[in-house]
Order: structure tokens, then C-alpha cells, then sequence
């Protein structure tokens, strides 16, 4: 079964927590089709994302999202021939829809379905493009709950090569943000502000690039933020000088990390993925570096740095072909170590 | 008792009131933590786990909503509820059953989770102060008063 792949498009449920996302993938024929219930705007009412209505609306638009998905792809749901949904990690409530919905789809059309890991859907993204990565390969997995380098050896091989000890990236550009005064979650509005600030008025120190290792600090640069702003003028070109300061520092430190991660792993491939990966300034050098250190830069399209439901239906779709498959139990897991998952091939198979 | 303030001059201040509070703490309880953004109070967290003996990554729980911890027998939660709108989402958190005698609840952005959320044992709010930060602690239950009443003393020098 393993050499086997299956003829059939498998559906991926994305629903650990803010998003509802849906798509079908076929691994002769790539992605066919993919939906995001995107609830940003429903929330922005409430000054933030809003679990309880992320899981209330996961229950609510996840069915008529599917509907919709297969429609686009132009299939039935008999066409399928297994269901991936994320287990986690993630919020237990928002979780347990997606699986919830997954399994009984799957029990009742009697095909196979698997839990998919939420991070091994986002270091996969990148295979949904047509140029795709190979491994090895290093990861940088940088969103608002992340801030990860990770070295994927195989697919279904990880390590965990650095991690935040605090705050993570995007949290860091969300919270920036709203200390000079931008409504949360700001993050891509300072990233905007940044464009328009000066260089080199307001220089922030780059967390722990000072010393070997890979993990990462953004809380004490928050800070330093603040106070620089506490203490200026708080006009708003000074917000854009700050901003442009803030940017510089965090995508310094994130090349800094990744360069020596490559270094470290022996890697010729960076694969970039995350909210945070759609920022211009943070591609843009990676790129620069790429061509000068001679490595390759692999990002997906914006819409598959943040959670979506095609990584999921992809990463589901490979395990499922392996011959990989769960019970019919419903199960979740809040926390989970992608350090633990098992390899796509096991030793000795084919 | 009815409150204590205390000015923490710096973060080895907070890092040494934290260690303080963490001997009086192994049998649980609930701790309400207070303060704008930037005020000190994932520092303050932070400094709290490591004094209790939590090794490793003490991510912030901004996003996840919590990180869960065990030290010895005691279960250690820190819920960050700065993107809760509603105290109903806490349902969602299965909060009921973080609830126990050998657990040990800290909850930043409390007022997020109004009445939904379990009473506390400790208050402590942070500010910005001048040169550091403030910190206000006010006990709720006799468990809370009885420590801040053996530890004052300790700190009235802080």
C-alpha cells in the first residue's frame, strides 16, 4: 500500500483556532480546490480574535464550507476517498469540530481518515507550489503563536532546532503595534508604517544574536519599543521611524537565526512559513541572502503562510497514501510535540 | 489585611518578590494578574514558574490562551485571556477541569473572563512606575490573607 498512493482526492479540515479552512487535494492532480472561512472581520468588533465564536462559527461554516469546496473542485462527496483534519496542537474546543466533522464524514462514506498535525501542515505548505523543496531542508515557522526553526530531515522527521522563550514574532508585531497606539492585531499595519519610516533613527538591539544558539526573545524588544516611544516626541513620522527601527531588528534576528540554521544542518534549502512570512522586508533579505550565500528560499503564496486548510488536506493526503490511518476514535491533542510524529516511511518499508 | 504595595525597582526585584510568593504556593490556588500592555506581568509569570521549578520555555500564552505545565505534584496553568471577548468563550477552555487541589491557576487579562471565572485567592495588579513598576497585592481568601500577612514583613523593604 505504501507505493500505492490513492487514486482518490482527500478533503482537509483546518480548525485548531481562529480559521476555518477547507480544500481537497489530489496527489496526481495537486490542489483542487480551497476554501477559508476567514472570521478576522467578524472579530475586529471585539478588539481581537474570539475563540468561542471561532469555534461556534468552526461549527457553523465548517459544513457549508465543505459543500462549497467540493463544489469548486467539481466533486461529490463520494468522489473522495479520505478526510485529513488537524488534532492539534491547538484550542480543545476548536479542535474537536474539525475532528468531530471529519471522522463521521469519513464513517459514513467508509473511508480512511487521519489526523494531520497543525505545524507539519505549515512545513509542507511550501509542496503546494509547483517549485517545491526537497528535503533536508530548515524551516522558519514565524506567526502570531510561533516562532520556530526547524530542521525537516524527511517528511514526518522533525526537530525542533530553536524556539521563542517568549514571545513570538508576530505577537511581537501585534503588541508593538498597539503600545504606539495602532488598533490590535497590528502587526501588518506597522509593517506597513515601517515602509515609510526613516533607517537608522531608532535602532532596537537584535535578542540573542549575541551569543550561539538558535532560539529566540522578542518580549524585552517590545519593551525597548515602548519606552523609545514613551519617551519621543509621538509623532506620527516618529512612529514611522520606530516602526522602521522595530522591523529592522526582528528580521535581522530572524535572518541572523536562519543563516546559522542552515549553517548548523548542513541544509541548502530555507523554506519560510507563517504570517509573519508574508512581511516584504523579512523576503526580501532572505532573498538577498539566498543568492549571495548560495542556498534556496522557498515561500509559500501569502494565503498558505497563514492556517488554511490545503496544507492540512496535503499533509493528510501524504500519510493516508503511506498506508497511514487512525481508528474511528475521536481524538485531539491540545499539546502536541512535532518531534513525536511519525515518519512518512517507517524504517525498513519501501 | 486589605492590600500591600510594593515599588519593584527592576527585573531582578520582580524575579526576587516572585520567589517569594512561590514557597507558599505549592498547594495551588488562583492568582488574578493585572496590567497593561507592557506593565510586567508576563516578566512577572515568568519569574513565578521559574521560582516554582518549571524548567525550560515559558512561551507566552497570548495566542494559545494557555500553557499548562507539572512540577512535581502540582499542575501549573497560565491563561492569557487578552483575546477573549466574551467570559462565555471560556467554556472553550474546559477551564472546570483545570480546577483542583493541586493546581495552580495564573490568569493575565483577568477582567477579560468577567464572572465566569473562578474566584481568586490573590490579586496583584501592575503599573508603570516612574523608575520600574508598582505592584499591588490584595488577598481575596483567608488562604491569601494568611500569606500576605507571613510574607509583609519580607517585603516592606522591597
Amino acid at each position: 500500500m505504501s507505493d500505492q498512493p490513492i487514486a482518490k482526492p482527500v478533503l482537509g479540515i483546518e480548525s485548531s483556532c481562529d480559521e476555518t479552512g477547507v480544500a481537497v487535494y489530489d496527489l496526481q492532480r495537486g490542489l483542487l480546490a480551497h476554501r477559508l472561512y476567514s472570521q478576522v472581520r467578524l472579530h475586529a468588533d471585539y478588539g481581537g480574535v474570539v475563540p468561542e465564536l471561532a469555534s461556534r462559527d468552526h461549527v457553523r461554516k465548517l459544513l457549508p464550507l465543505v459543500r462549497e469546496t467540493l463544489t469548486a473542485a467539481g466533486l461529490s462527496v463520494d468522489d473522495l476517498g479520505g478526510v485529513a483534519y488537524t488534532a492539534g496542537p491547538g484550542l480543545v474546543g476548536a479542535l474537536l469540530v474539525g475532528a468531530c466533522a471529519a471522522r463521521a464524514l469519513a464513517w459514513s462514506l467508509e473511508i480512511p481518515a487521519i489526523g494531520v498535525h497543525h505545524m507539519e501542515g505549515h512545513l509542507l505548505a511550501p509542496l503546494l507550489e509547483a517549485e517545491a523543496p526537497q528535503p533536508p531542508f530548515v524551516a522558519l515557522l514565524v506567526s502570531g503563536g510561533h516562532s520556530m526553526l526547524i530542521g525537516v530531515d524527511a517528511i514526518g522527521s522533525y526537530r525542533l532546532l530553536g524556539d521563542t522563550l517568549d514571545d513570538a514574532a508576530g505577537e511581537a508585531f501585534d503588541k508593538t503595534a498597539k503600545l504606539m497606539g495602532l488598533p490590535y492585531p497590528g502587526g501588518p499595519e506597522l509593517a506597513r508604517l515601517a515602509e515609510q519610516g526613516q533607517s537608522g533613527r531608532f535602532r532596537f538591539s537584535r535578542p540573542m544574536t549575541d551569543r550561539p544558539g538558535l532560539d529566540f526573545s522578542f518580549s524585552g524588544l517590545k519593551t525597548q519599543v515602548l519606552l523609545a516611544w514613551q519617551n519621543s516626541d509621538k509623532t506620527v513620522a516618529t512612529r514611522a521611524d520606530i516602526a522602521r527601527g522595530f522591523e529592522e531588528a526582528m528580521v535581522d534576528t530572524l535572518r541572523i537565526k536562519c543563516l546559522r540554521a542552515l549553517e548548523a544542518s548542513g541544509a541548502k534549502s530555507l523554506v519560510i512559513a507563517g504570517g509573519v512570512g508574508a512581511n516584504k522586508r523579512l523576503r526580501a533579505q532572505l532573498a538577498e541572502a539566498a543568492q549571495r550565500q548560495g542556498f534556496k528560499v522557498y515561500f509559500p503564496r501569502p494565503e498558505f503562510c497563514t492556517d488554511n486548510g490545503a496544507m492540512i488536506a496535503l499533509a493528510g493526503a501524504l500519510r493516508l497514501a503511506a498506508g497511514q490511518l487512525d481508528d474511528a476514535q475521536i481524538r485531539v491533542f491540545p499539546r502536541w510535540d512535532l518531534q513525536q510524529l511519525r515518519p512518512l516511511q517507517p524504517a525498513g518499508g519501501v | 489585611m486589605t492590600e500591600l504595595s510594593v515599588h519593584l525597582a527592576d527585573e531582578a526585584a520582580v524575579a526576587q518578590w516572585a520567589q517569594s510568593l512561590a514557597p507558599q504556593l505549592g498547594q495551588g490556588g488562583i492568582i488574578h494578574l493585572y496590567g497593561e500592555l507592557g506593565a510586567g506581568k508576563t516578566t512577572f509569570a515568568r519569574a513565578l514558574l521559574q521560582a516554582l521549578g518549571v524548567q525550560g520555555r515559558i512561551k507566552s500564552p497570548t495566542y494559545s490562551l494557555i500553557e499548562s505545565y507539572a512540577v512535581d505534584a502540582l499542575a501549573i496553568h497560565h491563561l492569557d485571556l487578552y483575546r477573549i471577548a466574551d467570559p462565555g468563550e471560556l467554556e472553550w477552555l474546559g477551564l472546570d477541569e483545570l480546577l483542583g487541589d493541586h493546581s495552580l491557576i495564573l490568569i493575565e487579562w483577568p477582567e477579560r473572563g468577567g464572572s465566569e471565572l473562578p474566584a481568586p485567592d490573590l490579586i496583584l495588579q501592575l503599573a508603570h512606575a516612574p523608575a520600574g513598576r508598582d505592584l499591588v497585592v490584595r488577598p481575596l481568601s483567608a488562604w491569601g490573607e494568611a500569606w500576605l500577612a507571613a510574607t509583609s514583613p519580607l517585603l516592606s523593604t522591597a
